[in-house]
């Protein structure tokens, strides 16, 4: 398998009051290609922070954080944000959908951002969302949809330019149980058709149950890394 | 590219506020060309007004003339010179000879200025063929007839000095009454042909001043001074800057008031958008396309401004420029000419100069607030953490 993130010694510190705050503590991971990995752990662990370096929206404080065989650390404003555009997709606990734009524009926006001609983001963003199953909300804005659809664009959003990663912060955590395992079920189909990385943040039983590689942390320490036999259930489910 | 049309709908997104904004920055946008035009029309009317009655392409002046003080007209007068009674037979000067006096309408008594000029004059505007067929007569001005209660035909006594300082009297008949905006060729004066005054003074031949015909300059020679139009304008343009200037105070309130409301917009909105600016670089801009963004979000009201200032004030201008509009009175008192109508005037530097300083004080105020931006945690402000 071809590693595509690599953490070494990885420690993040934050200024509080006159000392530090340690969120992450001396990690060490490696994530592949094509996994679906989850981040769990209490509260206050250091999911997000190890998300958001991944993500290169935080620098790490000390260690090695390399993804796609670039150090997060060394990349300008410039690079990291080509990074992002390209290959990282984000998604969130509160689907931050731009609210004056359609689903449509919405899904397009990264896709502006890479200069393609409008016919090619069309087709991308009507086959993105054709993978969430809402071709017929395009025109919808995002104060008309359900949480369940507006995560779908979210994730539709996060996919539409096939990044190799998909880094996605509790996504289920505002949503309920039915809703949960749709969406699930469309990011494994992702993965399983696009062998597009997912790295989840999560405290969700439901989202658990998917995951095929689940790490522990606790109090900023890697705990507990646990690689589990694919599912059964899944195929049946989809 | 991308940053007009987000920002474009970024604006259309946010309804009334946009609306309100752009409402009042187009405001001050047809205020500023509105006033400016008029005073430019206003200029431009007063300058050919004043360069057609009153001072043609300059004037000479005899030296000891000073028209600010009237005690120096006694003494300024002086023979013209063969060259120039040549250039006033070929109708390139007219010569102008004032004289102080009193008149006594309906028996009161009155401070007035007799002149004396060529009734064969074209240089200036003054209509004194009426002098022509009435030699005995004396043109005023309709300020003058008003000022008098005069009419055609009525009767003046006037009463001078002549140059030996012998007190003389004359009953003048009013031939004709002139219409003009020039105050200073109108009020207080008395026209009459130059030999008729030049005999009642006993000067003969002598002037006070000469106008030029416009495009000639004539050479200065002892005792005559040349005062170019420049010089004579003068007064017109400090009155017209200090127009400009007061007019300046309405509309930059206006667009302070504006401005602020836009920058208002800026700052709540960057401050309730941070959740959208972390996602903004989560999907891969960076800081500095983001702050263009917000800041391309002031030029674009700007031009939404210019657009909708442009469909209403368009016509409201135009009408203006077409059909004139009535200034309020009390500017007669200046001293300088105004006419009853001002036709405003948009030059194309006034048009191009408005939107240029719309556009840039509208960007220049999106951009301070969002400069803001820059110092942004794009984790925090993803999560919309209030900072
Ligand atoms: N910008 C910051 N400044 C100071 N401390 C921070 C900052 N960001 C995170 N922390 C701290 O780092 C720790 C880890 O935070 P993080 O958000 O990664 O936790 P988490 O595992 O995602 O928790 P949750 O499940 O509640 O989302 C927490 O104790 C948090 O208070
Ligand atoms: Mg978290």
């Amino acid at each position: 398998m071809e590693t595509i993130i690599q953490i070494h010694q990885l420690s993040k510190r934050f200024p509080v009051g006159n000392g530090e705050f340690t969120a992450l503590n001396e990690v060490n991971l490696t994530f592949d290609k094509g996994e679906f990995t989850g981040l769990v752990g209490p509260s206050g662990s250091g999911k997000t922070t190890l998300l958001n370096i991944i993500g290169s929206l935080d620098a790490p404080s000390s260690g090695e954080v390399t993804v796609l065989g670039q150090s997060i650390a060394h990349l300008t404003h410039a690079q990291s944000a080509q990074l992002r555009n390209r290959h990282l997709g984000f998604i969130f606990q509160t689907y931050n959908l731009f609210p004056v734009y359609t689903v449509f524009e919405n899904v397009e926006f990264a896709l502006l951002l890479q200069h393609l001609p409008a016919a090619e983001r069309r087709k991308a963003v009507m086959e993105a969302l054709e993978w969430v199953g809402l071709t017929d909300k395009a025109q919808s804005r995002p104060a008309q949809l359900s949480g369940g659809e507006s995560q779908r664009v979210a994730i539709a959003r996060a996919m539409v330019k096939k990044p190799a990663i998909v880094l996605a912060d509790e996504p289920t955590a505002n949503l309920d149980s039915k809703n949960s395992h749709h969406i699930l079920q469309t990011m494994l189909r992702l993965n399983q058709e696009l062998q597009t990385t997912f790295l989840f943040a999560t405290h969700d039983e439901k989202v658990m149950s998917y995951l095929r590689r689940i790490i522990s942390l606790e109090d900023g320490r890697v705990v507990k890394d646990e690689r589990i036999a694919a599912h059964s259930f899944i195929k049946s489910n989809s | 590219m991308i940053a007009i049309q987000l920002a474009l709908k970024n604006i259309l997104g946010a309804g009334w506020r946009s609306l309100l904004n752009i409402a009042v920055l187009s405001l001050a946008f047809v205020i500023i060309l509105w006033h400016n035009g008029t005073i430019d029309g206003w200029n431009q009317q007063a300058r050919k007004d004043t360069q057609e009655w009153e001072i043609g392409g300059g004037q000479l002046w005899h030296s000891a003339y000073d028209p600010l003080d009237p005690l120096s007209i006694q003494d300024a007068h002086a023979p013209l010179s063969a060259d120039m009674t040549r250039l006033a037979g070929q109708g390139q000067l007219a010569p102008i000879l004032a004289v102080q006096a009193s008149a006594f309408p309906q028996g009161r008594m009155q401070g007035v200025l007799l002149k004396g000029i060529d009734p064969e004059q074209k240089v200036l505007k003054i209509p004194t063929e009426i002098l022509q067929k009435n030699p005995d007569g004396a043109l005023i001005g309709k300020r003058m007839a008003q000022a008098l209660k005069l009419k055609t035909g009525d009767a003046l006594l006037v009463r001078w000095r002549d140059s030996q300082g012998a007190f003389d009297a004359l009953e003048l008949n009013i031939a004709g009454i002139f219409d003009c905006n020039v105050p200073s060729i109108d009020a207080g004066q008395i026209w009459l042909p130059i030999e008729r005054l030049q005999t009642m003074m006993n000067l003969p031949g002598e002037a006070t001043l000469m106008v030029a015909a416009s495009g000639f300059r004539p050479a200065e020679t002892s005792p005559w001074v040349f005062q170019s139009e420049d010089v004579l304008l003068a007064d017109l343009n400090t009155i017209i800057q200090s127009k400009k200037g007061s007019g300046a105070v309405l509309y930059g309130l206006l667009m302070i008031i504006a401005l602020l409301a836009i920058f208002d917009t800026q700052v709540l909105s960057i401050f309730r958008r941070q959740r959208e600016i972390g996602t903004y670089i989560a999907l891969g801009m960076t800081r500095r396309q983001v702050i263009g963004i917000f800041t391309v979000e002031g030029s674009v009201y700007s031009i939404l401004a210019i657009v909708l200032g442009a469909l209403y004030g368009g016509p409201f201008l135009w009408y203006l420029a077409k059909y004139g509009w009535a200034m309020p009175t009390g500017g007669q008192d200046m001293g300088i000419s105004i006419s009853d109508r001002i036709y405003p005037v948009y030059g194309t530097g006034l048009v191009l100069g408005t939107i240029i300083l719309v556009v840039i004080a509208a960007t220049v105020v999106s951009f301070l607030p969002a400069r803001k931006i820059a110092r942004l945690n794009p984790t925090d402000a993803i999560k919309g953490k209030i900072q």
